[in-house]
């Protein structure tokens, strides 16, 4: 491990999907081992993360703001409750139970927002001419592609919940439109994450083009 | 066109380094940014055992109920495909999709296709479609949510507890057994079947 010869610049392409370091030729080359496109880096990786990051901002507000979840307590004709993330957060707080409500906490809020922001942290940084690449902002990378999918979480519960809490075909949980808009900003920050090519971190360009 | 087995290109830097002999259980790391190059894990044997049980703990989870009320007499319980189900039925429906690909869809077409990747490549052959299988694996990977749904299972239970009388099915302790064999193992070490099983004949 002591040459620290970068790939793009020797002539090399490592394949995305089996490893296999290649020569570098055409666009559409083949891995002969796996027969993926074997590509430089991923294609049109800034726009495509910089495209599904904006739709999940867009999303994050009425994820936020609108109910996520009604429920009504038994034998109440009237009304009942609307939840959103937050409020579904504070009761657990409220009902004594301070853990699964940090846990929500970091699931639901933390981690979509940090997400958000990293994200156009890193695009930033990878639009420079000169990106400053270094083993932090990769680990920060790692660090999104690890985490990202655990916001899903408030998404099954009010799947489980509402599956579950029904009396004589009478539903006593239903989701709410909400519920769509976080599942978006999950999925939507997933795809920008997973657009995203860390190694145009570290790619000095001559000029933006 | 050729090729350099012997050199390993960083997924999240591109700098090239040698590809080093490793030992079972060790690591290589990127010299320039961190990141794991390789890793040595379990061998097919253990991995095709792993995935078998996986199978069948998850036909049990999907089949048996993950949680279930009573409340004056009156009992209800739901399966995963009920969760999915429920979701299907109201005003946030699209997200139906979403929650049966991470539970169901993916959890089934990722333990499947690694029981059929492992059985022929325990007999030391190349798997027919290996490469198509190898490659959905690679795409299904990040959407795969089971460890969440246990966790968001877990969660439920608390929530409902305070007005309910809640009890744990026989499903969710079958996920907490997947989980422990998805994260533990079978997702790490699946890469390695590339260069295993590259020269086998089918």
């Amino acid at each position: 491990m002591k040459a620290l010869a970068r790939a793009a610049e020797a002539g090399f392409i490592g394949c995305r999907v089996c490893g296999l370091v290649c020569e570098a030729g055409g666009d559409d080359a083949q891995c002969p081992r796996c027969d993926a496109e074997i590509r430089s880096r991923k294609p049109y990786s800034l726009s495509r993360t910089w495209a599904f990051l904006i739709a999940g901002i867009i999303a994050y507000v009425p994820a936020n703001v609108l109910p996520v979840m009604h429920t009504r307590s038994l034998g109440d004709s009237h009304g009942g409750t609307d939840n959103t993330i937050m409020s579904g957060l504070i009761d657990f707080w409220k009902n004594g139970s301070q853990g699964i409500a940090a846990l929500i906490f970091v699931a639901s809020i933390v981690i979509p927002s940090t997400k958000i922001v990293a994200l156009a942290a890193l695009l930033v940084n990878a639009q420079r001419r000169a990106p400053s690449g270094s083993a932090q902002l990769v680990r920060l990378y790692r660090m999104l592609e690890l985490v990202g999918y655990w916001s899903m979480l408030d998404v099954l519960v009010v799947a489980l919940v509402t599956a579950v809490v029904k009396f004589r075909g009478l539903s006593e949980a239903e989701p709410r439109i909400g519920i769509l808009y976080f599942g978006l900003v999950v999925v939507l920050t997933m795809l920008a994450t997973l657009s995203f090519d860390p190694r145009l971190l570290w790619d000095r360009r001559a000029r933006r083009g | 066109m050729r090729t350099y087995p012997g050199l390993i290109a960083c997924v999240n830097c591109d700098t090239l380094s040698e590809r080093p002999t490793l030992a079972r259980g060790e690591q290589a790391a990127c010299g320039r940014c961190g990141s794991v190059l390789l890793r040595t894990g379990l061998n097919v044997q253990h991995l095709l055992a792993l995935s078998l049980a996986a199978a069948i703990l998850y036909i049990i989870a999907n089949v048996f109920p993950v949680i279930g009320i009573t409340l004056n007499g009156a009992h209800h319980e739901t399966t995963l495909l009920g969760s999915v189900l429920s979701m299907a039925d109201a005003s946030a429906a699209p997200i139906a999709v979403v929650v049966a690909l991470a539970i169901i869809v993916v959890p089934a077409l990722q333990i499947a296709s690694l029981c059929w990747l492992l059985l022929f490549a325990q007999a030391g052959r190349r798997a027919p479609l290996f490469n198509p299988l190898m490659h959905l694996w690679e795409h299904l990977y990040p959407w795969s949510m089971v460890e969440v749904a246990l966790l968001a299972a877990l969660v439920s239970v608390v929530k409902m507890k305070s007005i309910l009388h809640v009890h744990i099915g026989i499903g969710m302790w079958a996920m907490a057994g997947l989980v422990v064999l998805l994260i533990g193992t079978v997702h790490r070490d699946v890469r390695s079947l590339w260069v295993e099983i590259a020269g086998a004949a089918s």
